[in-house]
């Protein structure tokens, strides 16, 4: 399976529009794209998983680097549109408590 | 590049017995004749030597023909390398493999973990790799009163780093002192050790618990673990573990909460990997309720009577292959 990642500015954010699943062969290209994205000094990013039905451990890993990276440059993300599995994910890991998450489709918040 | 890899006596009289007789019993005998040669044997060798077998059996070939055949063996040239590239690789990659599986084999000397053998409380355990190495991880401890500490964990991230990551886990965890320790104390300091040893992008997800074998209390802690089952003998059902806490090595100081439950005769305590819910069957995954319902229609049996049950399940689906490393625990306290 593969994952389609797209990015666009919308005012100060920079949106980011994944499609597909995030397992170990999509990780590392989404991973360098939300680093890239996130080292920029006080960058507001939203990742938008509405289009993602499918995400693994590694998944996680990216998002968690993520957080690293944004503590560490001052910049910031926000996760939207979650699949109720996806954010199952986050719920079980406690990472629900460390990052920002909005709108978890069909119940899960 | 010799050529006598090639039979090329035997070439040439199976060749020009061909050229008379166009017998399709020497065709045949043409291709047993290439299952005998050497995969080291580049393409462009087999067409010069065909060449000269030729030109042995007509001298007077055309000029034109010849000619194409220089013209071929040349062409060859850049395939050949390319096949010869492919049969590096291939050696290559036999030799890792075989690198790898003693990685493999030292992974378990390393890792491995005693199922202790207590009155009162069957145990049984299976863990299955998705590749050679194992990214799951699971223990055991018995403490000088006789209780059962129990840890499984999953490594984000696989194969090889992962593997030598739960070995630094299981060492750190073996220096913890032996008197009775608290699920929460253990995931606090395997926190502290995990957040200053780890690289961005591995972290450790675990679930602890120690059984009290003389009041059946079963105290536990999760640092962001699939959470298990409990079946309840008198209701037949199961209930799902209620815990949450963070995920190991993403921030500093950690907190976790403890939380106890009492166990039953009979009761069946289920802990898991997600590998055993991230299966994929086909395009379908695994759900949960599939997985418990084995484990109820079996619960009679001993635990690791159990736990090979699902695994057998599992592998009988068609297509099944493991997405993920796979491990099951069960729990069971005898009446």
């Amino acid at each position: 399976m593969n994952l389609h990642i797209e990015d666009f500015k919308e005012g100060q954010v920079t949106v980011l529009k994944l499609a597909g699943e995030i397992d170990a062969y999509t990780a590392p290209q989404l991973k360098e794209k939300l680093l890239g994205l996130l080292r920029e000094e006080n960058a507001d990013v939203q990742v938008d998983l509405e289009k993602v039905n499918y995400m693994d451990s590694t998944g996680l890993g990216v998002f968690i680097s993520g957080l690293k990276t944004a503590n560490e440059v001052n910049s910031s993300f926000t996760l939207v549109n979650l699949q109720e599995n996806v954010y199952r994910l986050f719920n079980i890991t406690g990472l629900n408590d460390v990052m920002k998450i909005e709108n978890t489709i069909r119940g899960g918040m | 590049m010799s050529s006598a890899k090639i039979d090329i006596k035997e070439y040439q009289d199976l060749l020009k017995q061909y050229l008379e007789t166009k017998d399709e019993l020497v065709l045949y005998q043409a291709e047993q004749l290439s299952k005998g040669i050497k995969q080291d044997v580049s393409p462009d060798e087999i067409i010069e030597q065909h060449y000269k077998a030729l030109l042995d059996i007509s001298p007077d070939l055309d000029e034109n023909i010849k000619d194409s055949f220089e013209f071929l063996i040349q062409t060859m040239t850049s395939y050949a390398l390319a096949y010869k590239e492919y049969h590096d690789l291939r050696a290559k990659q036999l030799e890792l493999k075989a690198e790898i599986e003693v990685a493999a084999n030292m992974q378990n000397t390393l890792l491995s973990t005693k199922v202790p053998k207590v009155n009162g409380l069957d145990i049984g355990v299976t863990s299955i790799p998705a590749k050679l190495m194992n990214g799951d991880y699971y223990h055991f401890v018995q403490d000088d009163e006789g209780n059962i500490g129990v840890a499984i964990a999953d490594v984000i991230g696989k194969g090889i780093p992962a593997a030598f990551f739960m070995s630094m886990i299981k060492y750190a965890m073996e220096s913890f002192p032996e008197n009775r320790m608290y699920p929460k104390i253990i995931l606090e300091l395997l926190n502290r050790v995990v957040e200053r040893n780890v690289e961005s992008g591995m972290f450790v997800t675990m679930f602890y618990a120690l059984y009290d074998i003389h009041s059946n209390e079963f105290y536990y802690a999760t640092a962001g673990h699939e959470p298990g089952f409990i079946y309840r003998a008198d209701q037949g059902e199961f209930e799902e573990i209620d815990a949450k806490g963070l995920l190991l090595g993403v921030k500093k100081e950690v907190k976790y909460n403890q939380y106890v439950d009492e166990i039953n005769e009979d009761d069946l305590i289920v802990l898991l990997t997600d590998g055993v819910t991230e299966c994929r069957d086909g395009d379908r995954f695994i759900e949960r309720e599939e997985v418990l319902e084995v484990i109820k229609e079996h619960r009679n049996l001993p635990a690791q009577q159990i736990v090979d049950h699902v695994y057998k399940y599992l592998e009988r689906l068609q297509d099944f292959k493991l997405r993920d490393d796979f491990t099951l625990i069960v729990l069971k306290r005898n009446s």
